[in-house]
């Protein structure tokens, strides 16, 4: 149940010794050859020798999703390029993606992290571990898949998608532990009631659920109708990937990494600590990633910690699952979406008026996205036709922009309501 | 076993060891690696306290030695293996290491023995040369000579300061697997090398000195593939790498 026990269950005092002598190495390593880093410690005339505490992070300069789209795509690597094994991007952001790398001793440190979240939800060497996470340049499919392989489980790298043969294969290879969004796991036990199959005649024990928001409400849903023992796990691109916290089989929180991460919940407006056990939002400095270590990065979600010791033994803090996003962002079927992107799709069309409203719903326990617009007088009048094929380019560009499927409406000029001040776009419908 | 947080130290103006935050477990090899003149030497120094830290704490077993003088620090169970071996050319082997328990003094002849005993089966050569005046020995036999010598204190963590230097490859061979012995019969072991290659391998985890100060630490393992390491002490492009 414990992955590297030492870590896991060390004395806080021996913790802050190790996150002072990593961190103390961190920023000499960013202040040296990330020119970024370099640059921000001298305008703030950072003496980075004077650090003598973890507390001392509040000293440091934040890291903004912005910097790291501002360095695209390799301008925050820490290494040269020939040392770095592995690229990945983060899952779909506006305009710019963020790219991220990994030197053999990341990947090494990312697979045990990553066995650590497993081994704590239950998962173990003799279990069957279907990856329905999207493979590729998303780090949730290869994140989890290292780590299952470093505990020694049975991988199957099925991929996102095709819900059908995810059942077959689930009821075929005797998957146990099955790992996706929560919302696909939903969408799967409703699949699995559709035609005809009995989850619990399935050998499937736990799920590994992550990439989206989700409730606790959800959590008991997916629990009863696939009769299994559900966990969270949380991860950002940006910071590592999968494997920065998860949750014990307590069910209580999600424990942090803290011998690899060191964590901060601030106010988000005044960027000050909130009290203890106040929601606010994570911020995150890597302690020992080679190739991209960030600073005090601002991960836009909101949390608390929850102080208090956890029956499980592990002594790393945790924090409750994922309470929403400080920004306007919005996390649809696990993929980011910012509607400035949406925005910018729609006024590259021909034809449309800069009007448009988004609406997020789940259905069938799976989000859907429909976006309306308001389509000129001139073509709206026109042949049905002509309508069809604007929705057919508006949808595919935006597929091709967001990387989801959205629905897509037309309606006349001037039927959306206007706003005076600031525009409220998305209406989200989902109760999470 | 041992933390250090922040511990600044040198001589006069110089500062040679500059913020340096570290720690040893118990039971591990932990190597300090670095270039010559990186401050490896006068960090040690500072934790035996023959140089006086400027700044920070040094922690042995809950204990602050900072305020310390040097003669104090053996008989809390830290000490060192000085590079140069430094052994008394003209007493005898024997003479040596009996020197070497003097802060076990009140304990009698019986556990002397059995400490004596203890030694000449960890290196069996100062069994043969028990009798020979010291300045007679090789330079791989003084500096196992040093080594029993430390270790007749019944030390708790051991400190050492380039075991390998001046020694042929087949002798510092030998002398790395009895550092690998002393560890796994649950000594505690403080390496200094700029035999870095060597020390990595043996060592469960390690810093990497540079101007005085730690630019790197982390599993032995994962210092030896970091590649910036690679070129700085290991002497070579990984360009083999399969």
């Amino acid at each position: 149940m414990y992955w590297q026990q030492e870590n896991e269950c060390m004395s806080r005092a021996d913790l802050e010794q190790l996150q002072l002598e990593r961190l103390q190495s961190t920023l000499y390593r960013v202040g040296t050859h990330v020119p970024f880093y370099r640059q921000k410690f001298r305008e703030m005339k950072l003496d980075y020798d004077s650090f003598d505490s973890p507390a001392d992070i509040r000293k440091l300069p934040f890291t903004m999703k912005q910097d790291l789209r501002d360095n695209y795509p390799y301008g925050m690597f820490a290494v040269p390029l020939r040392e770095v094994v592995r690229i990945h991007s983060s899952s779909g952001t506006t305009g710019m993606a963020t790219v991220v790398g990994y030197t053999r001793n990341d990947i090494n440190n990312w697979s045990d992290l990553v066995a650590r979240v497993l081994s704590a939800a239950g998962v173990t060497a003799d279990d069957v571990i279907q990856i329905a996470f999207g493979y590729g340049l998303f780090t949730g499919g290869f994140g989890l898949h290292y780590g299952a392989e470093r505990l020694g489980a049975s991988v199957i790298p099925i991929s996102s998608g095709n819900t059908k043969r995810q059942i077959q294969i689930m009821q075929d290879f005797k998957t146990t532990a099955l790992v996706c969004t929560p919302s696909y796991a939903l969408n799967i036990a409703d699949v699995m009631m559709d035609m005809g199959i009995n989850p619990r005649g399935l050998s499937l024990k736990f799920g590994l659920f992550g990439a989206e928001p989700w409730s606790e409400a959800m959590r008991r849903e997916i629990n009863e109708k696939l009769g299994i023992q559900s966990t969270d796990n949380y991860g950002l691109s940006e910071v590592m990937g999968p494997g920065v916290a998860g949750e014990c089989q307590e069910c209580n929180g999600l424990h942090i990494n803290e011998d690899h991460f060191l964590a901060e919940v601030l106010n988000p407006e005044t960027l000050e600590p909130v009290e203890p056990g106040e929601i606010g939002e994570l911020v995150i400095t890597t302690l020992t990633k080679e190739a991209f270590p960030v600073i005090r990065y601002r991960t836009r979600d909101l949390t608390r910690l929850l102080p208090e010791p956890c029956p499980c033994g592990r002594t790393f803090t945790r924090m409750h699952r994922i309470l929403g996003r400080t920004d306007d962002m919005l996390i649809i079927k696990g993929v980011n979406v910012f509607p400035t992107q949406i925005e910018s799709v729609l006024l590259g069309i021909d034809g449309t008026a800069p009007h448009y409203r988004i609406i997020v719903e789940r259905e069938n326990h799976q989000d859907k996205a429909t976006v309306m617009v308001e389509v000129k007088e001139s073509y709206f009048f026109d042949e049905m036709k002509k309508q069809g094929a604007l929705i057919e380019t508006i949808k595919s560009r935006l597929a091709s922009e967001l990387g989801i499927g959205v629905a897509v409406k037309l309606v006349e000029e001037k039927t959306l309501e206007r706003f005076e001040g600031k525009g409220q776009r998305v209406i989200d419908k989902r109760k999470i | 076993m041992l933390k250090i947080r922040n511990l600044e130290s040198g001589y006069g103006k110089i500062r040679a060891v500059k913020h340096v935050s570290m720690h040893v477990d118990a039971g591990e090899i932990v190597t300090i690696i670095g270039a010559n003149g990186a401050g490896q030497t006068t960090l040690l120094a500072t934790i035996a306290g023959l140089v006086k830290a400027q700044a920070g704490d040094i922690v042995f077993r809950g204990q602050n030695l900072r305020a310390l003088a040097a003669e104090k620090i053996p008989a809390l169970g830290c000490v060192m293996v000085p590079e140069g071996r430094q052994v008394f050319a003209s007493m005898s082997v024997e003479e040596n290491l009996i020197l070497g328990a003097h802060v076990l003094q009140k304990q009698g002849r019986q556990v002397l023995e059995e400490l004596l005993e203890h030694q000449y089966a960890l290196f069996p050569v100062l069994r043969e040369r028990k009798g020979q005046l010291a300045g007679t020995l090789s330079g791989g036999e003084q500096q196992m000579l040093a080594m029993g010598r430390a270790l007749m204190s019944r030390p708790q963590m051991v400190m050492m300061d380039e075991p390998s230097t001046g020694l042929a490859p087949l002798i510092v061979r030998e002398i790395f697997q009895i550092i690998v012995s002393l560890r796994d019969e649950g000594n505690t072991v403080l390496l200094v090398e700029q035999n870095a290659k060597a020390a990595l391998a043996i060592a469960d985890r390690g810093y990497v000195l540079e101007t005085g100060k730690v630019i790197l630490q982390g599993p032995a393992a994962d210092l030896l593939t970091n590649q910036d390491v690679q070129r700085a002490y290991l002497g070579r492009e990984k360009i083999d790498e399969a």
